[in-house]
């Protein structure tokens, strides 16, 4: 009995502790320091929140940068991948059908290389980022049903190189571009 | 792989080598009641919980009343965790509104928890209010891991000390653990993760109107406070369902090598504690070797298998299941140290990883999680097969084995049987019984072998108590849930109760001095020895069962078929 006690004082203690003050502690700091990190890194247009710097969205229109493949259609309640093994047929028959998908879609030459992140879905469903080579495929097909002119689709190739982010600190991880931010700047292109 | 994939894993494996005597230094003190430069900040913090439970900290007890206690704080918590669940509906902080937890699988996610595996059969956004995941899943979070460093620091006390029944105090060793380790490392990483961008508040779900018109309804929450813990704890379990691949909780490549660094460091680091409290840091490193032996290999292996090409896809990258900005080495790497290391978070998902990579992570839970292994848990388990090697080497020699000085009789070697046991028949029984039965055969996402891995993984992962998962498996089924959380608590106290025997049986023995005829634990036949028994029980137990899963479906895949 006096170890029963014992035991359940030190687990409201503990409760209290890294329940309730270690999470407030983070949280206090949190929005101090970084307050729109931690609330999400929105983006907001026109008083309208239009999405998160970090959550990729569904882009599959012929004027925008194609996102990647998504288990669960950008929906992010709850987020996850397809979950299927590789020698599954349906990611085999996935895997073909959006190489030639972003083939057509793009009119490329029928032997191009489509880069794997274009035709195999995330982990989280969210992926914001393509890489830089994918977002430059897709360069042709933008300017021509936007009739970008040879100056508006220089800038657009412009765009596509500086939102293009290295690895970070030089060393960590891969080339990447945001989509999101990319079609955004897109966007303003006149 | 390019140069920069080589420089990154050097960088990883620097840091992890260069601050494993630091922070097992500092440890060292913390557990041995030495001054240490935290004491003058939070030892108010200490001395207020032992007044508060009315414990007198150097009131030490013997191993049984050391082991009541730890399994009463762990009993308490599992229902408290199993209550929060199935209430939630009408409590606060709940603004998405989310209903009460189904009594299966709240039976299963407080087994999870308490037990430091958190396997997760839910999705964490659409299933569980903030106020459970703050005050019953973080909680759990921290006191789980501070339970595994407890039942290691009373181990070591039983083997170092001599002819005395104590091995130390349940609750001192639990708070120490908690206030002066896992606290503070917990502020700083959240901190640095909110920096990268990771969230941090207590805001309703976000509804963002996208560029091509569609609505999204984005998760909030205190997701970088739960992250941090679920790294340093080696716990695991995500506060959303795609765990560390989500950008929420680890929005850049940085953000991914301190995740990964988290995980790994405290395991690491008590090696070298270990060696400080058995008199000979040698002793230390030995173990050490050992776990970073068998995990370059499994390394070796994953990065060999993702970076080959195969008939179904040919050359392209196995993007499958893989975020761009972490690309194929970051995955592969963070997919094998979360195996060893009991965590099982995930930045890629694992039923998408090629054969072999799935098979290095599974056996890496096979093995018993001590390739650095959970906090605390992974290095009392490698003392188990410690125990192991010594006894059967000195059978070979015909001599009494001994280790560091002590006895190894029949009574311990009963005892790490029995605790290397327990975990290998959770996988063996409830693998066998899933696959050959309607209600565990529904739940498969895969057909074929991935099938049985699935399957497979999935008991592995409960008994080993990582709590990653071939995710594809529907394990939020009634079946799944009872019997993977009844795993889990054979997984975890199955081990936990034997490893206090041996620390109050070894407490009581004699110190025999070291003689020329001694058999050295610190030099490198030792270490060769102790990874061959790892591997012949781990293999001669599992490689049946994987050589119908993972091996037959890797070479399925390079004759290219499908199912």
């Amino acid at each position: 009995m006096k170890t029963f006690i014992i035991a359940l004082k030190i687990f409201l203690f503990f409760t209290i502790l890294t329940g309730i003050i270690y999470p407030l502690i983070v949280t206090g700091i949190a929005q101090l320091v970084f307050p729109g990190k931690a609330n999400g890194s929105f983006i907001v247009k026109d008083n309208v929140t239009i999405g998160s710097e970090l959550i990729g969205q569904q882009f599959d229109s012929i004027i925008y940068f194609s996102s990647r493949p998504s288990a669960i259609g950008y929906n992010p309640l709850p987020s996850g991948g397809s979950n299927f093994g590789l020698t599954n047929a349906k990611l085999k028959h996935s895997v073909d059908s959006l190489t030639k998908h972003f083939i057509a879609f793009n009119q490329l030459d029928i032997n191009t290389k489509v880069p794997s992140e274009m035709v195999f879905a995330s982990a989280s469903g969210l992926d914001p980022h393509i890489s830089s080579e994918a977002a430059m495929l897709q360069v042709n097909r933008i300017a021509k049903a936007r009739n970008f002119n040879e100056i508006q689709k220089q800038e657009l190739i412009q765009c596509v190189k500086t939102f293009t982010e290295g690895p970070q600190f030089l060393i960590l991880g891969q080339e990447r571009v945001n989509v999101l931010l990319l079609n955004i700047k897109i966007d303003k292109i006149k | 792989m390019t140069t920069q994939d080589v420089i990154q894993l050097l960088v990883f494996f620097a840091l992890l080598i260069g601050l494993t005597p630091v922070l097992g230094n500092y440890m060292f003190k913390v557990f041995t009641g030495k001054k240490h430069f935290m004491m003058p900040v939070l030892g108010w913090l200490e001395r207020l919980t032992y007044k508060f439970i009315g414990v007198k900290p150097d009131e030490e007890t013997n191993w049984k009343s050391y082991t009541f206690g730890l399994l009463m704080f762990n009993l308490i918590g599992f229902i408290f965790v199993f209550l929060l669940q199935m209430l939630q509906a009408y409590l606060p902080m709940n603004p998405a509104h989310l209903s009460n937890v189904s009594w299966h699988s709240a039976f299963n996610t407080a087994s999870s928890f308490v037990t430091n595996t958190n396997w997760q059969g839910y999705a964490g956004e659409t299933t569980l209010s903030y106020l459970v995941q703050m005050i019953g899943l973080a909680v759990q979070n921290f006191v789980s891991a501070a339970t595994g460093v407890a039942v290691l620091i009373a181990l070591v006390r039983g083997i170092s000390r001599k002819t005395t029944d104590k091995i130390g105090n349940f609750w001192v060793d639990l708070t120490r653990s908690t206030l002066y380790v896992l606290l503070p490392l917990s502020i700083l990483l959240a901190i640095a993760l909110v920096g990268q961008g990771a969230i941090q508040n207590f805001k309703h779900f976000e509804t963002v109107q996208t560029i091509q018109g569609a609505q999204q309804v984005i998760p909030m929450g205190p997701v970088a406070s739960q992250e941090a813990i679920k790294q340093l704890g080696t716990n695991g379990g995500g506060f959303l369902n795609a765990n560390d691949a989500h950008p929420f909780e680890s929005p850049t490549p940085f953000s991914n090598l301190l995740v990964m660094f988290a995980l790994l460091i405290i395991p690491a680091a008590l090696t070298f504690t270990y060696g400080k409290m058995v008199g000979s840091t040698r002793q230390g490193w030995a173990i050490f070797s050992a776990m970073m032996i068998l995990l370059l290999a499994g390394l070796s292996i994953s990065l060999y298998a993702e970076y080959s090409s195969n008939p179904i896809f040919g050359h392209l990258h196995l993007m499958e299941g893989k975020e761009t900005r972490f690309g194929i080495t970051n995955s592969v790497l963070f997919s094998v140290i979360t195996t060893d290391v009991s965590c099982g978070a995930v930045n890629c998902m694992h039923d998408s990883l090629t054969p072999l990579s799935g098979m290095v992570a599974m056996i890496n839970m096979m093995l018993g999680e001590v390739i650095f292994g959970g906090v605390g848990a992974g290095l009392y388990g490698m003392v188990i097969f410690i125990i192991l090697t010594v006894f059967i080497a000195g059978l070979m020699v015909g001599r009494t084995p001994e280790y560091l000085g002590k006895k190894i009789n029949a009574f311990e070697v009963k005892m790490a049987i029995i605790a290397m046991l327990a975990p290998n028949l959770v996988i063996l029984l409830f693998a066998a019984w899933a696959s050959a039965s309607t209600v565990g055969l529904s739940s498969l996402n895969n057909a074929g072998p991935h099938g049985l891995s699935e399957i497979l993984y999935a008991f592995s992962s409960a008994a080993g108590n990582n709590g990653s998962a071939f995710a594809g498996l529907n394990a939020n089924t009634v079946f799944y849930n009872l019997t993977l959380g009844f795993g889990m608590l054979v997984g975890r106290f199955g081990v936990i109760i034997p490893v206090l025997a041996i620390a109050g049986s070894m407490a009581e023995k004699k110190i025999t001095p070291m003689s020329g005829g001694t058999f050295r634990t610190d030099n490198s036949l030792f270490i060769v020895l102790l990874i061959g028994v790892i591997l012949i029980v781990g293999g001669l137990t599992h490689f049946p069962a994987l050589s119908l899963g993972p091996i037959v479906e890797h070479y399925l895949m390079n004759m290219g078929i499908t199912f």
